[in-house]
């Protein structure tokens, strides 16, 4: 018994060691040097002979201020957002425009075995306004539209953005978020809080 | 030891699973088949850039949604949010649409400035770029 843990430290420790030696992605496509955000003359779509090079921003530059994360462009956008570390002008038409935020919580619960999905207004309604979902890609009338974690992989509904611009779809449990277990009393389909 | 059919049970518990299985493994393939390069959101436009001989566009999202929400390109200048599903034509651009609506020397520098935005690799196909940690899947 004491021998079997003794190998399984070994090799996780090993393991651990290999995993060092790989170069991470940023190092391999990045000559310039490791780090978190690809340098625009190194990002493999920028080209290298063009003038723009020299003349745009590096996402590392402007990225590197705002709250981290772990995926897409490593910021956390809705806390930079929230904690003002950036002010994205609401409107270039009219100057006295203010963001129409909605704070409701809709559950989603018929999720299979993942945890229950809860998609927070607030968050969305900072950065977007009620006509760039609904009534054409979600309905606002509860349980009305239809859809699974196939359609949002595909790029439909929440897929729009998240995994294109939001952040991606390897995030299970920013939008899996509530347990049932953790629940009282149980839930129904798309029930609305606050 | 006896050899007999599966029981019935077995059968349902392995049909359960199928469902996950069949989402990990479309995660997978669609997560490794790019590989990783450009910002998060990138979007390259080349449905007519090379053709007329320029190179492709690149438009980064990490960069405008610093300085603007959302709701002022995909509502006030009418950006459809899907790539591909917008023709935009420079000469919409240089009357004051779609790009031309900021790209203007009033709010941001004008259409004058061909390389800074068709700065991109000659080859690229148009469509939405993943990032560091996602190549992001396939209809972007």
């Amino acid at each position: 018994m004491k021998r079997r843990i003794a190998e399984r430290v070994l090799a996780a420790f090993i393991g651990l060691w290999v995993a060092q030696t790989v170069p991470a992605v940023e190092e391999v496509f990045a000559p310039e040097g490791p780090g978190q955000w690809l340098p625009i003359k190194a990002d493999g779509l920028h080209d290298p002979a063009g003038p723009a090079v020299n003349q745009l921003q590096n996402p590392a530059e402007a990225l590197f201020y705002l709250p981290s994360a772990f995926s897409g462009n490593k910021v956390r956008w809705v806390e930079a957002i929230q904690e003002g570390y950036i002010e994205p002008l609401p409107s270039i038409l009219d100057n006295d425009y203010q963001m129409q935020v909605l704070d409701l919580d809709v559950m989603r619960t018929r999720t299979a075995e993942l945890p229950m999905v809860l998609f927070p207004h607030k968050k969305h309604t900072e950065w977007l306004e009620c006509g760039n979902c609904h009534e054409w890609l979600f309905k606002s009338k509860r349980g009305a539209t239809r859809f699974g974690m196939f359609d949002v992989l595909a790029g439909e509904y929440c897929g729009r953005c998240h995994g294109a611009v939001a952040f991606p779809l390897t995030e299970c449990f920013y939008c899996h978020s509530v347990r049932r277990s953790e629940l009282k009393t149980p839930v129904k389909e798309l029930e609305l809080h606050k | 030891m006896t050899f007999s059919r599966p029981h019935t049970h077995q059968l349902r518990t392995a049909r359960h699973y199928l469902p996950g299985i069949m989402i990990m493994l479309a995660l997978i393939t669609l997560f490794t088949s790019l590989p990783a390069s450009a910002e998060y959101g990138d979007v390259v436009l080349n449905n007519r850039a090379e053709k007329a001989g320029m190179r492709p566009v690149i438009f980064p999202h990490w960069f405008h949604r610093i300085r603007f929400r959302c709701r002022v390109c995909h509502t006030e200048v009418g950006f459809e949010m899907r790539a591909g599903s917008n023709n935009i034509l420079m000469s919409d651009i240089i009357d004051g649409r779609f790009c031309g609506k900021c790209h203007n020397n009033k709010i941001a520098w004008g259409p004058e400035n061909c390389p800074i935005c068709h700065s991109g690799l000659p080859g690229l196909e148009s469509g939405v770029r993943g990032g560091a940690t996602t190549g992001g899947p396939g209809r972007w």
